[in-house]
């Protein structure tokens, strides 16, 4: 039996609220009908200058397209049970912090701080011990980086304590 | 012969040169990196090639296009792991082969029938966008919705997704593409009040996250993996005997990527498979495919890289993209100001006529540059995830930013690479999502026209016979993927 069968088998046995299909299709068909609701509130435009339908109902007709084919994914998956995922690595959610942290921090204090951080912390995290190493990816590379935007570019980055330093 | 002379500018142009140089080498070193790819390098580049001229930014994106399909198979024959999804069938034999200690063959292989390919689908290119083109000036309103819809049909084939599951990708990126104003009436939709939103949200931010930012994620998840490389020398180019084994072949599969490729939002990922499957099928040892058949390496390559000039053609001659790459492409002409279609033909041929010469120069180029170099870009795979994903995040962060000078694409890079990453985990290729994004507001606008050309009567795009016909390519189009998958399960 090979592993994918193994999977299988294992997804079977789970109630079936459990399984990813179910939470997959759950979730499309939650967020597709709150978006659906929303199209709702949309301005309706007058006949003289409505151009050949509402500005809501094409929105509205792909929604309810992805409902329906989110339906028939679902439906098949009863059949065919898609294969259960490996459970996700502690480093996997470290880097979805690491980029909650740099939201933060690029929105209250600097953006190149938060491009700094969030690479020291992924390449730790990710195993990198060695000081050089971590030194050129969240300082060297990011100056490269940033001289490179601001002088070829002419891009003026947004302001925060370290970026002031530079303006 | 003024056509001919056009596509010799690039040569005469030392700007161009240097331009296609560093697109063909920057080209290679994505492909060779498994996770990044032309896809993705492209729409970090985009924010670049504001600073060159229109042909030039086209040239580097198309020099990286060609380049970055051919890198991927660098990696496939030495790593087994490709380097572009385009160059999953190249591992098939590409790697036994190199175990064999024949991994010099291998890529010799690789490098030739990839750049037939890529030369077979440029003269292609030259000769069928024009027509295209040509064909174009007769669509309406009506008829250019019925393309748009084949080409979102011709989505339910692509990628490694379900067929259903890709057709949720495209509707959701469509979806995406109606956020912001209703660019006919001004109405708010899916804005929540947010200003930044009412432009709507871009492509960039969108295409970075789905492809880098989604794949650093799971480059986070296979931390543990170790990559076996073998051992090579030098490249080798085909002996006599491998061309005579393998020349039908790699033509059959330049003819199959060209075609493919020309279909709207098919790639090389298709084409190689088709390409690689129709080599063993014609092989008189098919029995040795899988275990490193020099035929099927032939197969594989030729047929991905010949659908790089086969995308190109509906992306230049309709302004529809032909694979994720293209959308890239077209999104860099949109920047800077030029709209692909008919009349571009009629009026900047001498732009359309460099960008063939320019494809056909990175042709040569990569050709030369994995012949020569292809042992030190096997080594760029050596480079750790752990220096290498934190660079191409500050890379990304600043690219994405650059565009709009807006800290609100930032976030939604992350964001989408966030569901970018999730889709990819449950089944759903992020392509159509990216190419949905582009035809959405095509797709939504020639809709609308087209109603009010027909007094809201729908049953009126059934008297159009070009509409009609793309409605029924499109019917062909949501069958194709089951015709494929029996044909799959054949072949593997």
């Amino acid at each position: 039996m090979n592993n994918v069968q193994k999977q299988k088998r294992a997804n079977k046995s789970l109630p079936f609220f459990f399984k990813d299909e179910f939470k997959v299709s759950f979730i499309i068909i939650f967020i597709s009908t709150i978006l659906l609701i929303t199209t709702f509130t949309f301005d309706i435009v007058p006949p003289i200058l409505n151009r050949g339908i509402q500005p809501a109902t094409f929105p509205k007709g792909l929604l309810i397209l992805i409902i329906g084919l989110t339906l028939i994914i679902y439906y098949l998956s009863i059949k065919k049970p898609w294969k259960v995922e490996k459970k996700l690595p502690k480093t996997f959610f470290l880097t979805l912090l690491s980029f909650l942290i740099f939201v933060i921090v690029s929105k209250t204090l600097d953006f190149f701080l938060a491009i700094s951080l969030l690479s020291v912390f992924v390449s730790y995290y990710w195993g990198e011990r060695r000081i050089l190493y971590l030194i050129l990816v969240s300082v060297i590379f990011p100056i490269i980086v940033f001289i490179f935007f601001e002088t070829i570019l002419g891009l003026r980055f947004p302001p925060g304590i370290i970026t002031n330093i530079y303006y | 012969m003024e056509n001919l002379l056009l596509m010799m500018a690039p040569l005469f142009s030392s700007k161009l040169l240097l331009v296609l140089f560093f697109g063909t080498l920057f080209g290679l070193i994505l492909g060779v990196l498994p996770g990044l790819g032309p896809t993705t390098g492209g729409a970090l580049i985009l924010p670049f090639t504001m600073t060159l001229d229109p042909l030039s930014a086209i040239v580097l994106l198309t020099s990286i296009y060609c380049a970055g399909t051919y890198g991927g198979a660098i990696t496939a024959i030495l790593i087994n792991t490709p380097g572009t999804p385009a160059a999953a069938a190249t591992c098939l034999d590409g790697y036994p082969l190199a175990q064999k200690g024949e991994a010099g063959r291998a890529l010799g292989m690789a490098t030739v029938s990839s750049t037939v390919g890529g030369i077979f689908s440029v003269i292609i290119l030259v000769f069928f966008a024009p027509l295209l083109a040509k064909l174009a000036y007769e669509f309406g309103q009506p008829e250019y919705f019925a393309l748009a819809i084949f080409g979102l049909t011709m989505l339910a084939s692509i990628g490694d997704g379900s067929p259903i599951k890709n057709l949720i990708a495209g509707a959701f990126g469509i979806l995406i593409s109606t956020i912001g104003k209703d660019f006919m009436t001004s109405i708010d939709r899916f804005t929540y009040g947010i200003n930044e939103l009412s432009e709507g949200i871009g492509f960039i931010p969108v295409v970075v996250g789905l492809f880098a930012i989604s794949e650093m994620l799971t480059q986070s998840t296979l931390l543990n993996q170790v990559f076996k490389r073998v051992a090579l020398k030098a490249v080798k180019l085909p002996s006599l005997n491998d061309y005579k084994l393998t020349w039908k072949t790699i033509l059959r599969s330049s003819g199959i990527g060209s075609f493919i490729g020309v279909l709207p939002a098919e790639g090389g990922t298709v084409a190689s498979l088709i390409g690689y499957s129709e080599a063993k099928r014609f092989s008189k040892k098919p029995e040795d495919f899988g275990k490193g058949s020099i035929e099927g390496i032939a197969g594989a390559e030729a047929a991905n890289n010949a659908a790089t000039g086969g995308a190109m053609v509906p992306t230049l001659a309709l302004g529809i993209p032909g694979s994720a790459t293209t959308a890239v492409i077209l999104t860099g002409l949109i920047i800077h100001g030029v709209r692909p279609g008919p009349d571009l033909f009629r009026e900047q041929p001498e732009f359309l006529y460099g960008i063939f010469g320019a494809m056909l120069i990175a042709n040569v180029l990569f050709f030369i540059f994995g012949f020569f170099g292809a042992k030190i870009f096997a080594r760029i795979t050596l480079v750790p995830n752990k220096i290498l994903w934190p660079m191409i995040f500050a890379v990304s962060v600043c690219g994405t930013y650059s565009l709009s000078q807006s800290i609100i694409d930032v976030w939604i890079m992350l964001l989408f690479g966030v569901i970018g990453f999730f889709m990819r985990r449950y089944g759903f290729s992020v392509v159509p999502v990216i190419i949905g994004l582009i035809l959405g507001e095509l797709v939504e606008g020639t809709l609308r026209q087209s109603l009010v050309i027909f007094d809201g009567n729908w049953l009126m795009f059934l008297t159009r016979p070009i509409a009609l016909t793309f409605f029924i390519l499109s019917l062909i189009g949501l069958a194709f993927p089951l015709l494929r998958s029996k044909k799959r399960k054949k072949i593997l």
